[in-house]
């Protein structure tokens, strides 16, 4: 049999449910009521309240992904360092939340941050000061760190397992210290796990809005949120098309810049 | 010539199995020393003890007297020439090999003299924008050895660094290293496998075997007088045959008795009898010590090698006369080529004796 002919259950899937839908969005979001062409929709991000929502997403994102970065890397550094067998046991802990719906995980902090949640009863019967951190930025990004810390430690390590021993040691023989060696060799051949890390966690916690419903209150609108909105509540499809175009374009903008420092294309694995 | 480098009583275990065991080896100023044994010998290990990437259990490292066990790589004054390359992939070969002496902060001038120099001395000259990748594994083990010596180091430690290329280019480079070591004047510790590799280049030879040291020697030395059958039987072909020594000079194998010019083994004492294949003569049959039969001949190039059946041994022979299977033959040997070694004489010593 051919071999392009396999491909064809794939092709039709992706033209049902990507390529077409796809065009849809370009199509709602490039016309008005009466079909006619604009740009007034995507132009609409201009707007105090739309763009706001895309700056705080953004806010949200970095923070959020530079906490991964900090807490995935050492723990990343430590895990390539293991011998083979010990390390599955710690890498199977890490990717365990992940086999549990993503929405439940969620729905378990908002119980646990709420004013009268296990935390703060916990802190009230020790006498202490209740947190008030839920339906704040701050819960959001507890979130999102929690939910996408799994895709930030994974290509890491697959970045840094990859790396030859001897040529950590030769550093060391050639006289470079340890912060030396880490600065010159792990850390940039480690670049395309970081990359690729970075992408993983900062695109879906760009484009979250369940995150932000349900740890950051009706308050906090996300681009995510606005977009949701625009589809599900008010019910303008244009006016969400044109949004979703405005953070596909900063998404593309974004990776085609990542591409150009990831050089060996691991990073786009995504 | 002064001890340049001297372990005293290096211990090392991973993991409960013993890898050294109370080894003492001194290495001195300007010598090509070569630790030689099979996978697993432990001459790997003395390489990184040595080079600061591991710490023995016991002992010190003692380099230009000054103990350097607990000093870490970077404080040492030797640099590593590792067995795949290890250069930094993501530099070319430039910054590969100026990695060391931008570390110890040398002027921008004198690291590029000393590039343009090493890329000369290694014969690769003008290849400093190229990337390691773009390089074959010759000239990436080139490379490896430019980055070394140019910080200067006291001592070069090789570890099997022709390993990964193929019999043609490693010869080539056999005779690249003896040449870079007269040059530069330097140490060269080097690990290897191979038998052959250590005869050529080496101005001692350290035969290592399950952890323990078996001979040191010259080339020479060990070749033709090995101490053990361990030694014997690890570098080049040769028979090895039990035998009784009967008195000085005497030697009885195989039913036969052969003079020799070995003494001072006692009288009826059991002995190995070492006897290189090159120096098995065959005769007529009347001529030899024992008789034999030709069983198995094979054109090896400069000489043939023959298997002998004589009194229930298989002799090994080489020769550049040719006797074709099924000639009866007499097998004679100078008792020159004899050569006398105790047996193993307790179960520790029969421990470090041939594995294979």
């Amino acid at each position: 049999m051919n071999k392009k002919t396999l491909a064809f259950p794939y092709v039709f899937w992706s033209a049902a449910f990507i390529v077409i839908p796809l065009c849809m969005v370009f199509y709602y979001g490039l016309t008005d009521d009466t079909g006619a062409f604009t740009f007034a929709n995507i132009a609409t991000i201009a707007t105090a309240e739309h763009s706001k929502a895309l700056l705080l997403s953004i806010e949200l994102s970095l923070i959020s992904t530079v906490i991964c970065f900090l807490l995935a890397y050492p723990l990343a550094m430590i895990l390539s360092a293991m011998k083979v067998g010990q390390h599955s046991f710690i890498v199977l802990i890490f990717i365990l939340p992940m086999w549990m719906n993503f929405l439940l995980r969620t729905l378990a902090w908002q119980t646990l941050l709420e004013k009268t949640g296990v935390i703060n009863s916990i802190l009230a019967f020790l006498h202490l000061p209740a947190l008030e951190i839920i339906n704040t930025p701050a819960a959001i990004i507890l979130g999102m760190v929690y939910n996408f810390l799994p895709f930030m430690v994974l290509p890491l390590y697959n970045a840094l397992v990859k790396i030859d021993e001897n040529v950590v040691n030769a550093a060391r023989d050639l006289g470079a210290n340890k912060v030396q060696t880490f600065l010159r060799i792990t850390l940039p051949l480690s670049v395309p796990g970081i990359i690729s890390g970075v992408t993983m966690v900062f695109i879906p916690a760009l484009t979250t809005f369940v995150i932000s419903t349900l740890l950051g209150g009706s308050k906090i609108l996300l681009i995510g949120n606005v977009i949701e909105q625009e589809f599900t509540q008010t019910g303008n499809w244009h006016l969400g098309s044109g949004l979703s175009i405005v953070l596909m374009i900063f998404i593309i903008v974004n990776m085609v810049a990542e591409a150009f420092f990831d050089k060996d294309g691991e990073g786009t694995a995504l | 010539m002064n001890k340049l480098i001297d372990l005293q009583h290096i211990s090392k275990s991973f993991d409960s199995n013993l890898i050294l065991d109370d080894m003492n080896l001194y290495i001195r100023e300007n010598e090509f020393l070569t630790l030689l044994g099979p996978s697993g010998c432990g001459k790997t290990t003395t390489l990184r003890i040595i080079g600061g990437f591991e710490h023995p259990d016991t002992g010190r490292v003692i380099f230009d007297g000054a103990d350097i066990t607990s000093y870490p790589p970077n404080k040492r004054q030797l640099n590593t020439v590792f067995q795949k390359y290890a250069l930094f992939p993501h530099m070319n070969i430039g910054e590969n090999i100026a990695f060391g002496l931008q570390i110890k902060n040398k002027p921008k001038a004198y690291i590029q003299d000393k590039i343009r120099y090493a890329l000369k001395l290694v014969n690769l000259e003008g290849y400093e924008k190229r990337m390691p990748d773009s390089l074959s594994g010759g000239q990436q083990q080139r490379i490896a050895i430019a980055r070394a010596i140019v910080n200067e180091p006291k001592v070069l430690l090789l570890d099997e660094p022709l390993g990964a290329l193929d019999l043609k280019l490693r010869q080539d480079m056999q005779y690249e290293l003896i040449r870079l070591k007269n040059e530069l004047g330097i140490t060269f510790i080097y690990v290897t496998h191979d038998q052959e590799e250590a005869l050529t280049m080496s101005d001692t030879i350290v035969v290592m075997n399950q952890g323990y040291i078996q001979q040191i020697g010259t080339p020479e030395k060990i070749y033709n007088e090995p101490e053990n059958a361990f030694v014997a039987d690890f570098i080049g072909d040769s028979n090895i045959i039990d035998a009784v020594m009967i008195r000085d000079e005497l030697v009885e194998l195989l039913g036969a008795r052969f003079a020799c010019v070995d003494k001072g083994f006692g009288e009826n004492k059991a002995v190995d009898v070492v006897i290189r294949p090159e120096d098995v003569e065959l005769v007529s049959p009347d001529d030899g010590v024992i008789r034999g039969v030709v069983s198995h001949i094979i054109f090896k190039g400069v000489h043939y090698e023959m298997e002998v059946q004589a009194n229930g041994f298989e002799w090994l022979v080489q020769s550049t006369k040719m006797f074709p299977v099924g000639t009866h033959v007499g097998i004679k040997v100078d008792p020159y080529n004899i050569q006398i070694m105790n047996k193993p004489e307790s179960e520790d010593e029969e421990a470090i004796g041939i594995d294979e």
